[in-house]
């Protein structure tokens, strides 16, 4: 292995702030797909135990697909298939976000649910009989209980999804991974890669910290 | 006040309830007794509109819940449902406490959420009513730090904090040991006092006698026999003589 970066500091200070960058695309990838997959998640989830079967099915037949195909199969699909149906191109950022959304809200959706079946009758009886209507029960009685319910296997996928946006290099994202396989292959040093596992492991490091703090917050009650 | 006539309710084709028909007066105490799977659960659960009844006829003051008329069932609408569901309250065997909100917040929420009190008010007649049912120091404690009583007493309290005209009571002291039911049945004991009208559901039977004005058995979706506790603890029937001298 040849040393190009890490015995030249003003090289590897460019490196580093190059790489930021991409850490910066990687995190508005997170944030969006989080910002957009966590409702849909929920909307997914509530049509999957709906009594009506022309909105289970297709459901159902939704969270197969997303979950039984490759995300990096999905993500090309998305960019490279869809433009040749649809009248217009996708922006490659766009069509990243649009992916990881629907491909996570799948895995959500999986999670509220299993929250919200472990939420007991008797909850739902007693507001009931409170006079609560069905949308005050959801969010007043039975959001907050799944909430803490789902903590821990959302922190799963949650950190799960930080390493996940590295597939957004497969359609050239500018993102975190992308930099740093230019940066290997244009100075035939691996050391980049190195700087590329550092960044991960802060990111998911502080998501971690992030996932602590909300479980103790919650833990007021049992 | 409250009345049920000739209800039939089965669940998946078993008949759990064969034309009952109870009536409670304002300010009565009613035990329903009798072995497990006698449906007397069931018709509280009619009763409170956490069941549908298949045919009869519920009213609550001058109230229609439903009514059967040569044979067609209807349900009032929403609003009348929603109207009677509020002047009734309910307490549960698991006493189904709000496990993360805390004494007081489990007390004035629907008040506040439901009927649109303003938080002040509803404190106030919450720490009152703590204050009756022996909890004023647990107001700001979480469910899971109570024993089972206290949570009962709390789940009384959160119904009465709703200001109903009648409650009812789900076999409010099955999950619980002798010495919390006794905590328990204190707390209704003195709702009694109080001419609280009460529906209950239970298996105690020194309670029923003591406490009700009248008590209906029942067996297999039907009435055995009913009348005042000193009927019944000194009944004729057979049946009735077996059952409450079993328990």
């Amino acid at each position: 292995m040849t040393i190009k970066f890490f015995n030249d500091s003003e090289r590897l200070g460019r490196l580093v702030s190059l790489m930021l960058s991409g850490a910066g695309v990687t995190l508005s990838i997170f944030f969006l797909t989080l910002l957009f997959a966590i409702p849909l998640g929920m909307l997914v989830a509530q049509g999957r135990m709906s009594k009506r079967l022309p909105v289970r099915a297709p459901v159902s037949f939704y969270i197969y697909i997303m979950r039984s195909t490759p995300l990096m199969l999905q993500l090309m699909f998305i960019y490279f298939l869809l433009p040749m149906i649809l009248p217009f191109r996708i922006d490659r950022f766009v069509a990243v976000v649009f992916a990881f959304s629907i491909n996570y809200a799948a895995y959500f959706a999986e999670i509220f649910r299993s929250g919200i079946t472990s939420i007991p009758l008797g909850q739902y009886e007693a507001a009931k009989v409170l006079g609560y209507t069905k949308v005050q029960t959801f969010f007043r009685i039975i959001l907050p209980q799944v909430i803490k319910r789902v903590l821990l296997p959302m922190a799963n996928e949650v950190i799960t999804l930080i390493k996940d946006t590295a597939l957004a290099s497969t359609v050239a994202v500018v993102e975190l991974m992308t930099i740093a396989k230019k940066q290997v292959s244009s100075s035939s040093s691996i050391e980049p890669y190195f700087v590329a596992i550092i960044m991960y492991l802060i990111l998911n490091g502080i998501a971690e910290q992030l996932c602590k703090f909300a479980e103790k917050k919650l833990n007021y009650y049992r | 006040m409250l009345t049920a006539k000739d209800i039939y309710k089965g669940f998946d084709g078993l008949g759990v309830l064969d034309g009952i028909s109870i009536n409670i007066n304002k300010g009565e105490v009613v035990a329903l007794i009798g072995p497990s799977g006698s449906g007397k659960s069931t018709l509280l659960r009619c009763i409170s509109q956490l069941e549908r009844v298949d045919s009869g006829t519920i009213t609550l003051g001058g109230d229609v819940l439903c009514k059967t008329e040569n044979g067609i069932l209807k349900y009032s609408d929403e609003a009348t449902q929603r109207k009677i569901m509020l002047r009734m309250g309910m307490v549960f065997q698991s006493y189904n406490l709000f496990p993360h909100m805390s004494v007081i917040q489990n007390l004035i929420d629907a008040p506040v959420r439901v009927k649109r009190e303003s938080k002040k008010s509803a404190t106030e007649r919450a720490l009152a009513i703590l204050e009756k049912v022996g909890l004023s120091d647990k107001a700001a404690q979480y469910p899971y730090q109570l024993s089972g009583g206290q949570q009962q007493r709390v789940a009384i309290a959160r119904a009465l904090c709703m200001q109903p005209e009648i409650l009812c009571f789900d076999e409010p002291t099955s999950a619980l040991d002798p010495e919390l039911t006794k905590e328990v049945l204190g707390v209704i004991r003195s709702l009694a006092k109080e001419h609280m009208t009460m529906l209950i559901v239970t298996h105690e039977m020194s309670f029923a006698r003591n406490v009700a004005d009248y008590i209906v058995f029942m067996e297999g979706g039907k009435i055995v026999e009913e009348g005042k506790p000193e009927q019944l603890f000194h009944s004729d029937n057979e049946r009735t003589r077996r059952f409450i001298g079993e328990s």
